[in-house]
Protein backbone atom coordinates (compact mmCIF):
# COMPACT_ATOMS: atom_id res chain seq x y z
CA UNK A 1 0.00 0.00 0.00
CA UNK A 2 1.68 3.59 -0.84
CA UNK A 3 1.10 6.23 1.70
CA UNK A 4 -0.88 8.11 -0.84
CA UNK A 5 -3.20 5.44 0.56
CA UNK A 6 -2.84 5.88 3.69
CA UNK A 7 -3.47 9.83 4.12
CA UNK A 8 -6.71 9.31 1.95
CA UNK A 9 -7.55 5.98 4.69
CA UNK A 10 -6.93 8.34 7.43
CA UNK A 11 -8.84 10.84 6.67
CA UNK A 12 -11.89 8.39 6.10
CA UNK A 13 -10.92 6.95 9.37
CA UNK A 14 -10.66 10.26 11.30
CA UNK A 15 -14.22 11.12 9.92
CA UNK A 16 -15.81 7.73 10.84
CA UNK A 17 -14.31 8.50 14.54
CA UNK A 18 -16.24 12.37 14.37
CA UNK A 19 -19.35 10.54 13.08
CA UNK A 20 -19.65 7.47 14.52
CA UNK A 21 -17.88 7.59 17.47
CA UNK A 22 -16.23 4.29 15.96
CA UNK A 23 -13.66 2.63 18.31
CA UNK A 24 -12.37 0.40 15.16
CA UNK A 25 -11.23 3.62 13.19
CA UNK A 26 -9.89 5.20 16.28
CA UNK A 27 -7.59 1.70 16.96
CA UNK A 28 -6.19 2.02 13.56
CA UNK A 29 -5.53 5.37 14.19
CA UNK A 30 -3.53 4.28 17.21
CA UNK A 31 -1.33 2.01 16.00
CA UNK A 32 -0.48 4.68 13.31
CA UNK A 33 0.38 7.35 14.87
CA UNK A 34 0.82 6.53 18.81
CA UNK A 35 4.44 4.71 18.23
CA UNK A 36 5.00 8.22 16.03
CA UNK A 37 4.19 10.57 18.31
CA UNK A 38 5.79 9.27 21.24
CA UNK A 39 9.19 9.10 18.73
CA UNK A 40 8.10 12.93 18.64
CA UNK A 41 7.83 13.79 22.43
CA UNK A 42 11.01 11.80 22.71
CA UNK A 43 13.16 13.69 20.07
CA UNK A 44 11.66 16.95 22.29
CA UNK A 45 13.13 16.35 25.16
CA UNK A 46 10.40 14.13 27.38
CA UNK A 47 11.26 10.47 28.71
CA UNK A 48 10.37 7.59 27.36
CA UNK A 49 7.22 7.17 30.10
CA UNK A 50 6.51 11.47 29.99
CA UNK A 51 6.11 10.66 26.00
CA UNK A 52 4.20 7.31 26.43
CA UNK A 53 1.87 8.95 28.89
CA UNK A 54 1.39 12.14 26.08
CA UNK A 55 1.41 9.99 23.21
CA UNK A 56 -2.14 8.49 25.14
CA UNK A 57 -3.25 11.98 26.33
CA UNK A 58 -2.39 13.52 22.65
CA UNK A 59 -4.82 10.06 20.93
CA UNK A 60 -7.76 10.58 23.96
CA UNK A 61 -7.84 14.43 23.02
CA UNK A 62 -7.93 13.13 18.99
CA UNK A 63 -11.07 11.40 20.12
CA UNK A 64 -12.73 14.08 21.96
CA UNK A 65 -12.04 16.79 19.34
CA UNK A 66 -12.38 14.66 16.16
CA UNK A 67 -15.51 16.88 15.37
CA UNK A 68 -13.16 19.90 14.74
CA UNK A 69 -11.32 17.76 12.15
CA UNK A 70 -11.58 19.43 8.83
CA UNK A 71 -9.85 17.92 6.14
CA UNK A 72 -10.24 20.99 3.57
CA UNK A 73 -7.55 22.54 5.92
CA UNK A 74 -5.48 19.71 7.36
CA UNK A 75 -4.52 16.18 7.15
CA UNK A 76 -5.03 13.66 10.02
CA UNK A 77 -0.97 13.51 10.84
CA UNK A 78 -1.21 17.65 10.33
CA UNK A 79 -3.84 18.13 12.93
CA UNK A 80 -2.68 15.49 15.55
CA UNK A 81 0.68 17.26 15.02
CA UNK A 82 -0.87 20.61 16.10
CA UNK A 83 -2.59 18.83 19.44
CA UNK A 84 0.76 16.94 20.41
CA UNK A 85 3.04 20.47 19.86
CA UNK A 86 0.34 22.16 22.49
CA UNK A 87 0.47 19.06 24.78
CA UNK A 88 4.36 19.15 24.69
CA UNK A 89 4.61 22.92 25.19
CA UNK A 90 1.92 22.28 28.79
CA UNK A 91 4.64 19.05 29.68
CA UNK A 92 8.14 20.67 29.24
CA UNK A 93 7.99 24.30 29.39
CA UNK A 94 4.52 24.94 31.04
CA UNK A 95 3.86 27.96 29.04
CA UNK A 96 0.42 29.10 27.51
CA UNK A 97 0.54 29.38 23.98
CA UNK A 98 -2.69 31.39 23.11
CA UNK A 99 -4.58 29.98 20.03
CA UNK A 100 -6.41 31.79 16.96
CA UNK A 101 -10.10 32.07 17.60
CA UNK A 102 -11.51 29.13 15.81
CA UNK A 103 -13.88 29.82 12.85
CA UNK A 104 -17.19 28.96 13.07
CA UNK A 105 -18.70 26.22 10.92
CA UNK A 106 -20.36 26.94 7.57
CA UNK A 107 -24.06 25.77 6.93
CA UNK A 108 -23.03 22.95 4.84
CA UNK A 109 -22.16 20.30 7.31
CA UNK A 110 -19.81 17.77 4.64
CA UNK A 111 -16.88 18.84 3.77
CA UNK A 112 -16.04 19.10 -0.26
CA UNK A 113 -14.90 15.79 -0.85
CA UNK A 114 -12.71 16.96 -4.31
CA UNK A 115 -11.26 19.82 -1.84
CA UNK A 116 -10.50 17.63 0.81
CA UNK A 117 -9.11 15.05 -1.33
CA UNK A 118 -6.78 17.62 -3.18
CA UNK A 119 -5.63 18.84 0.30
CA UNK A 120 -4.61 15.59 1.41
CA UNK A 121 -2.76 14.80 -1.48
CA UNK A 122 -0.76 18.19 -1.45
CA UNK A 123 0.23 17.27 2.04
CA UNK A 124 1.23 13.46 0.63
CA UNK A 125 3.52 15.51 -1.64
CA UNK A 126 4.80 17.57 1.06
CA UNK A 127 5.86 14.79 2.69
CA UNK A 128 8.20 13.16 -0.06
CA UNK A 129 9.51 16.56 -0.66
CA UNK A 130 10.38 16.42 2.79
CA UNK A 131 11.93 12.94 2.52
CA UNK A 132 13.81 13.95 -0.37
CA UNK A 133 15.72 16.88 1.10
CA UNK A 134 19.41 16.75 2.03
CA UNK A 135 19.82 15.07 5.25
CA UNK A 136 21.30 18.21 6.95
CA UNK A 137 18.41 20.32 5.84
CA UNK A 138 15.60 17.91 6.88
CA UNK A 139 17.40 17.52 10.18
CA UNK A 140 17.25 21.08 11.03
CA UNK A 141 13.81 21.41 9.88
CA UNK A 142 13.14 18.43 12.26
CA UNK A 143 14.81 19.95 15.03
CA UNK A 144 13.19 23.48 14.52
CA UNK A 145 9.92 21.54 15.01
CA UNK A 146 10.99 18.85 17.31
CA UNK A 147 13.54 20.33 19.42
CA UNK A 148 13.50 23.45 21.46
CA UNK A 149 15.57 25.76 19.38
CA UNK A 150 15.19 29.19 20.05
CA UNK A 151 12.89 31.23 17.19
CA UNK A 152 15.75 32.90 15.56
CA UNK A 153 17.72 29.56 14.93
CA UNK A 154 14.63 28.29 13.29
CA UNK A 155 15.43 26.99 9.50
CA UNK A 156 13.82 28.24 6.95
CA UNK A 157 11.42 25.47 5.29
CA UNK A 158 12.84 26.19 1.66
CA UNK A 159 12.29 23.42 -1.05
CA UNK A 160 9.17 22.21 0.21
CA UNK A 161 6.03 22.98 -2.02
CA UNK A 162 4.20 25.10 0.56
CA UNK A 163 2.70 27.61 -1.21
CA UNK A 164 0.10 25.11 -2.96
CA UNK A 165 -1.20 23.89 0.20
CA UNK A 166 -1.23 27.83 1.41
CA UNK A 167 -3.29 29.05 -1.43
CA UNK A 168 -5.83 25.63 -0.98
CA UNK A 169 -6.52 26.28 2.28
CA UNK A 170 -6.87 30.28 1.64
CA UNK A 171 -9.32 29.22 -1.09
CA UNK A 172 -10.87 26.79 1.76
CA UNK A 173 -11.08 30.20 3.98
CA UNK A 174 -12.38 31.90 1.41
CA UNK A 175 -15.56 29.99 0.89
CA UNK A 176 -16.10 29.40 4.47
CA UNK A 177 -16.35 33.46 4.92
CA UNK A 178 -18.49 33.66 1.65
CA UNK A 179 -20.76 30.73 3.39
CA UNK A 180 -21.20 33.06 6.65
CA UNK A 181 -22.17 36.37 4.77
CA UNK B 1 -7.67 44.90 4.14
CA UNK B 2 -4.41 43.66 6.12
CA UNK B 3 -1.32 45.04 4.13
CA UNK B 4 1.84 44.05 7.10
CA UNK B 5 1.75 40.64 7.98
CA UNK B 6 3.81 38.52 10.06
CA UNK B 7 7.36 37.44 9.44
CA UNK B 8 7.99 33.31 8.03
CA UNK B 9 10.06 33.12 11.15
CA UNK B 10 7.34 34.05 13.84
CA UNK B 11 4.91 31.95 12.16
CA UNK B 12 7.30 28.89 12.13
CA UNK B 13 7.94 29.73 15.71
CA UNK B 14 4.88 29.95 16.51
CA UNK B 15 3.77 27.00 14.47
CA UNK B 16 6.76 25.08 15.73
CA UNK B 17 5.52 25.83 19.32
CA UNK B 18 8.73 28.03 20.14
CA UNK B 19 7.98 31.58 20.48
CA UNK B 20 7.59 33.23 24.14
CA UNK B 21 4.07 33.40 25.04
CA UNK B 22 3.62 37.21 24.64
CA UNK B 23 4.91 36.46 20.89
CA UNK B 24 2.61 33.68 20.58
CA UNK B 25 -0.16 35.41 21.77
CA UNK B 26 0.33 38.33 19.34
CA UNK B 27 0.69 35.73 16.64
CA UNK B 28 -2.72 34.31 17.64
CA UNK B 29 -4.26 37.96 17.72
CA UNK B 30 -3.06 38.78 14.08
CA UNK B 31 -3.76 35.22 12.86
CA UNK B 32 -7.66 35.51 14.23
CA UNK B 33 -8.29 38.90 12.00
CA UNK B 34 -6.16 37.83 8.98
CA UNK B 35 -7.05 34.50 6.80
CA UNK B 36 -3.65 35.30 4.79
CA UNK B 37 -1.52 34.31 7.61
CA UNK B 38 -4.28 31.44 8.88
CA UNK B 39 -3.48 30.15 5.79
CA UNK B 40 0.53 30.46 5.84
CA UNK B 41 0.57 28.87 9.35
CA UNK B 42 -1.91 25.73 8.16
CA UNK B 43 1.02 25.51 5.80
CA UNK B 44 3.86 25.38 7.80
CA UNK B 45 1.46 23.41 10.54
CA UNK B 46 1.83 21.08 7.30
CA UNK B 47 5.21 20.49 7.90
CA UNK B 48 5.03 19.43 11.16
CA UNK B 49 2.46 16.99 10.74
CA UNK B 50 4.78 15.56 7.82
CA UNK B 51 7.65 14.86 10.01
CA UNK B 52 5.41 13.45 12.25
CA UNK B 53 4.02 11.26 10.00
CA UNK B 54 7.13 10.30 8.68
CA UNK B 55 8.71 9.12 12.47
CA UNK B 56 10.33 5.90 13.00
CA UNK B 57 7.75 4.21 15.21
CA UNK B 58 8.64 3.94 19.15
CA UNK B 59 6.38 1.10 20.15
CA UNK B 60 3.72 1.93 22.54
CA UNK B 61 3.58 0.04 26.05
CA UNK B 62 1.33 -3.26 26.25
CA UNK B 63 -1.75 -2.44 26.85
CA UNK B 64 -1.69 1.49 25.45
CA UNK B 65 -4.68 1.00 23.33
CA UNK B 66 -6.68 -0.09 25.98
CA UNK B 67 -5.50 2.44 28.55
CA UNK B 68 -6.42 4.78 26.14
CA UNK B 69 -10.02 3.86 25.39
CA UNK B 70 -10.44 3.72 29.19
CA UNK B 71 -9.17 7.37 29.21
CA UNK B 72 -11.74 8.42 26.58
CA UNK B 73 -14.79 5.87 28.19
CA UNK B 74 -17.70 7.47 28.49
CA UNK B 75 -16.96 10.37 26.41
CA UNK B 76 -18.54 11.20 22.92
CA UNK B 77 -16.59 13.44 20.96
CA UNK B 78 -17.17 16.71 22.03
CA UNK B 79 -19.07 19.03 19.45
CA UNK B 80 -17.40 22.05 17.66
CA UNK B 81 -17.00 24.81 20.03
CA UNK B 82 -19.71 27.79 19.45
CA UNK B 83 -18.15 30.92 17.22
CA UNK B 84 -16.98 33.55 19.68
CA UNK B 85 -18.88 36.95 20.19
CA UNK B 86 -17.54 39.66 17.74
CA UNK B 87 -15.89 42.10 19.54
CA UNK B 88 -12.79 44.89 18.96
CA UNK B 89 -10.52 42.52 20.58
CA UNK B 90 -10.18 38.67 18.93
CA UNK B 91 -10.74 35.76 21.43
CA UNK B 92 -6.80 34.48 22.48
CA UNK B 93 -6.53 38.26 23.21
CA UNK B 94 -10.27 38.66 25.42
CA UNK B 95 -8.79 35.69 27.10
CA UNK B 96 -5.65 37.93 28.49
CA UNK B 97 -7.32 40.93 29.19
CA UNK B 98 -10.63 39.17 30.79
CA UNK B 99 -12.56 40.71 28.34
CA UNK B 100 -13.16 43.08 25.51
CA UNK B 101 -11.95 46.35 25.09
CA UNK B 102 -14.07 47.66 27.72
CA UNK B 103 -12.51 45.24 30.08
CA UNK B 104 -8.45 46.72 29.82
CA UNK B 105 -7.49 48.36 32.87
CA UNK B 106 -5.63 51.46 31.30
CA UNK B 107 -2.74 53.44 33.44
CA UNK B 108 -1.37 56.54 31.82
CA UNK B 109 1.77 56.97 30.70
CA UNK B 110 1.89 60.26 30.05
CA UNK B 111 1.08 62.89 27.13
CA UNK B 112 -2.50 61.12 27.23
CA UNK B 113 -0.87 57.77 26.09
CA UNK B 114 -2.21 54.74 28.49
CA UNK B 115 -0.87 51.45 28.58
CA UNK B 116 -1.88 48.09 30.53
CA UNK B 117 0.85 45.25 30.61
CA UNK B 118 -0.75 41.37 30.46
CA UNK B 119 0.59 38.60 31.85
CA UNK B 120 2.68 36.40 30.01
CA UNK B 121 5.60 33.82 30.92
CA UNK B 122 9.13 35.83 31.36
CA UNK B 123 11.21 35.84 28.63
CA UNK B 124 8.99 38.57 26.21
CA UNK B 125 6.35 41.10 27.51
CA UNK B 126 3.38 42.20 26.47
CA UNK B 127 0.93 45.24 26.82
CA UNK B 128 -1.86 47.16 25.17
CA UNK B 129 -1.62 50.88 24.30
CA UNK B 130 -4.10 53.41 24.13
CA UNK B 131 -2.80 56.64 22.08
CA UNK B 132 -5.14 59.29 21.70
CA UNK B 133 -6.17 60.33 17.90
CA UNK B 134 -2.78 62.83 16.52
CA UNK B 135 -0.86 62.12 19.69
CA UNK B 136 2.99 60.79 19.42
CA UNK B 137 4.54 57.99 21.36
CA UNK B 138 7.55 59.56 22.63
CA UNK B 139 10.21 58.77 19.87
CA UNK B 140 12.42 55.54 20.99
CA UNK B 141 14.44 52.64 19.55
CA UNK B 142 14.53 49.24 20.06
CA UNK B 143 16.79 46.56 21.47
CA UNK B 144 15.25 43.42 20.86
CA UNK B 145 12.27 43.31 18.53
CA UNK B 146 9.07 44.70 18.43
CA UNK B 147 5.57 43.65 17.12
CA UNK B 148 2.68 46.02 17.30
CA UNK B 149 -0.56 44.83 16.03
CA UNK B 150 -3.20 47.60 15.36
CA UNK B 151 -6.58 46.74 17.12
CA UNK B 152 -8.74 50.28 16.53
CA UNK B 153 -7.51 53.11 14.91
CA UNK B 154 -4.07 54.07 12.96
CA UNK B 155 -0.86 54.64 13.38
CA UNK B 156 1.97 56.47 10.99
CA UNK B 157 5.68 56.23 11.51
CA UNK B 158 8.36 56.76 9.35
CA UNK B 159 7.82 53.64 7.62
CA UNK B 160 4.20 53.56 6.77
CA UNK B 161 0.74 53.32 7.75
CA UNK B 162 -0.67 50.53 10.19
CA UNK B 163 -4.20 49.79 10.41
CA UNK B 164 -6.64 47.23 12.77
CA UNK B 165 -5.17 44.07 11.84
CA UNK B 166 -1.43 45.49 10.77
CA UNK B 167 1.98 44.47 12.28
CA UNK B 168 4.89 46.25 12.04
CA UNK B 169 7.70 44.71 13.35
CA UNK B 170 10.49 46.78 14.71
CA UNK B 171 14.27 46.07 15.50
CA UNK B 172 17.51 47.32 16.94
CA UNK B 173 17.95 49.19 13.47
CA UNK B 174 14.56 51.04 13.36
CA UNK B 175 13.88 54.50 15.25
CA UNK B 176 10.74 55.75 15.29
CA UNK B 177 7.73 58.03 15.97
CA UNK B 178 4.69 56.48 15.54
CA UNK B 179 1.68 59.19 16.11
CA UNK B 180 -2.02 57.93 15.63
CA UNK B 181 -3.98 59.30 13.25
CA UNK B 182 -6.50 62.01 14.14
CA UNK B 183 -10.19 60.42 14.97
CA UNK B 184 -10.36 57.23 17.27
CA UNK B 185 -7.79 56.38 19.62
CA UNK B 186 -5.77 53.97 18.64
CA UNK B 187 -4.93 50.68 20.15
CA UNK B 188 -2.25 48.70 19.60
CA UNK B 189 -1.25 45.09 21.25
CA UNK B 190 3.14 45.60 21.56
CA UNK B 191 5.05 42.76 22.91
CA UNK B 192 8.80 43.17 22.96
CA UNK B 193 11.45 40.63 24.45
CA UNK B 194 13.75 43.86 25.44
CA UNK B 195 12.88 46.57 27.25
CA UNK B 196 11.78 49.74 25.43
CA UNK B 197 14.98 52.43 25.42
CA UNK B 198 13.49 56.21 24.91
CA UNK B 199 15.18 59.04 23.62
CA UNK B 200 13.80 61.74 25.42
CA UNK B 201 14.69 62.54 29.16
CA UNK B 202 11.60 62.94 30.79
CA UNK B 203 10.29 59.35 28.64
CA UNK B 204 13.47 57.51 30.43
CA UNK B 205 12.98 58.89 33.62
CA UNK B 206 9.31 57.22 33.20
CA UNK B 207 10.48 53.68 31.92
CA UNK B 208 10.91 51.83 35.29
CA UNK B 209 7.25 52.70 35.95
CA UNK B 210 6.45 51.29 32.80
CA UNK B 211 7.82 48.38 33.69
CA UNK B 212 8.96 47.30 29.71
Amino acid sequence: MTIDDDAARHCAQMLAVARHADQTAFAALFAHFAPRLKAFLMKSGATAAQAEDCAQDVMATVWRKAGQFDPERASVATWIFTIARNRRIDLLRRDRRPEPEDLPWGPEPEPDQADALALQQDSQRLGEALAQLPEEQRALIERAYFGDLSHSEIAAATGLPLGTIKSRIRLALEKLRQKLT
Amino acid sequence: MIRHHLSDALLTGYSAGTLPEAFSLLVATHVSLCDECRARLAALDAVGGALLDRQEAVPMAEGALSATLARISGTAPEARPAAPAPGLFPEPLRAYVGGDAGAVRWRPVGGGVRQAILPTAAGASARLLYIPGGTAVPDHGHRGTELTLVLQGAFRDETDRFARGDVETADEALEHTPIAEAGDPCICLAVTDAPLRFNGLIPRLLQPFLKI
